[in-house]
């Protein structure tokens, strides 16, 4: 029997897809788990786009609830990660299309032949948070280091709770070493002093996200990319592997560097 | 006029500030207080203290806040500023 996690956050745009997309294809390509994603952001589905397998939806999420399709039908195999598939979301149809209720259902039925089912949750605490979080059985909180991101995540760790889920996870996104360095970013340590939950893990603020999204292909499976190597960090510790945070810290500059080179302290 | 005074408080990291505003957002989001319920308790005070003493009811001032419990530890406080104009025969009583 497999386990249900939920990726959620409050705000919108803060990685939650993205996420979602990585972490599945980490525990596909890294532990050969059998991974299922289900898109619940019915109405503006992405997690296809991030993931480049738009062309190949037939049945969505809303086909399955609503009998038009088996289960099965609506699954798209990734055919370069083996074990990972896709249920993606309806486009056209709202949130309203389905309950909870029907959500527990489908988590239920999934969890019994996937090793992970990964819901990517819409922003908001409505409707849609409600359907994401009815099946799940863990929940992970993604954040950036800014001030509404934070509220929003306290807010979602209050829902939560109130709905019954133990110790939350946090991802913290986008994290700007060197802000943090000049004192104009809040550090893991801040955040994590204020939400007082576990951490997940820091994924670092990364072009290469952006340039693996224009690409269909998670970072997670690019090596040069400083956000794949956290994402796979993520994966490990999902797996239980006890994964050090891996350092963020910044390459001295061009001028620090020649300072250091005629013996002067580069400045703090 | 000190010109980088029109921005705040510029020797104060941006991110200390990020963080004092959130610790105080969060007062108030958890304790899920409305002004309303500060109106009401303002009220109330007011009620209870002007038989003791007169206050300047424009000056009083309710919030909620945090407060240092000790060295590395904040606990939520409820800050009442009371103005008073007289004190009352009956409170020197
Ligand atoms: N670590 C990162 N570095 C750079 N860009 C990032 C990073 N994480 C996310 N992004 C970018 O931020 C944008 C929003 O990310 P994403 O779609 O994953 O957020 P979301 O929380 O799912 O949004 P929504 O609430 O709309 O569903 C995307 O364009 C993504 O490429
Ligand atoms: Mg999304």
């Amino acid at each position: 029997m497999g386990q249900v996690i939920v990726i959620t956050s409050g705000k919108g745009g803060v990685g939650k897809t993205t996420t979602t997309a990585n972490i599945g294809t980490g525990l596909a390509l890294l532990k050969h788990r059998k991974v299922v994603m289900i898109d619940a952001d019915i109405g503006l589905r992405n997690l296809d786009v991030v993931m480049g397998l738009e062309n190949r939806i037939v049945y969505d999420l809303v086909d399955v609830v609503q009998g038009v399709c088996r289960l099965k039908q609506a699954l798209i195999r990734d055919k370069r990660f083996e074990n990972l598939y896709l249920l993606p979301a309806a486009q056209t149809k709202d949130k309203t299309a389905v309950s909870p209720e029907q959500m527990k259902n489908l988590c239920g039925q999934l969890k019994e032949e996937f090793d992970y089912v990964l819901v990517d949750c819409p922003a908001g605490i409505e409707q849609g948070f409600k359907n994401a979080i009815a099946g799940a059985d863990r929940a992970i909180i993604v954040t950036t280091p800014e001030v509404s991101a934070v509220r929003d995540a306290d807010r979602v760790i209050g829902l939560l709770e109130a709905a019954g889920f133990e110790e939350p996870q946090l991802i913290i996104n986008r994290i700007r070493p060197d802000m943090v360095k000049r004192g104009d970013m809040m550090d893991i340590d801040d955040i994590i002093d204020i939400l007082a939950i576990d951490l997940l893990g820091v994924i670092p603020e990364d072009e290469r996200i952006v340039i693996s999204t224009n690409r269909g292909e998670p970072a997670v499976a690019d090596e040069s990319s400083k956000a794949g190597q956290a994402y796979r960090n993520v994966t490990l510790r999902l797996e239980g592997e006890n994964v050090p945070l891996m350092s963020l810290d910044v390459e001295p500059t061009l001028m620090e560097r020649i300072k250091m080179l005629f013996g002067l302290r580069a400045k703090k | 006029m000190d010109f980088l005074r029109l921005f705040g408080r510029e020797d104060v990291s941006s991110k200390d500030i990020a963080k004092e505003r959130l610790r105080l957002i969060l007062v108030h989001d958890r304790a899920n207080v409305s002004p309303q319920f500060l109106e009401m308790i303002k009220s109330q005070i007011i009620n209870i203290i002007s038989d003791y003493v007169d206050i300047e009811e424009e000056g009083l001032e309710i919030k909620l806040t945090r407060m240092k419990k000790n060295e590395d530890a904040t606990v939520p406080a409820l800050v009442a500023n009371i103005p008073i104009k007289r004190i009352k025969h009956v409170a020197r009583a």
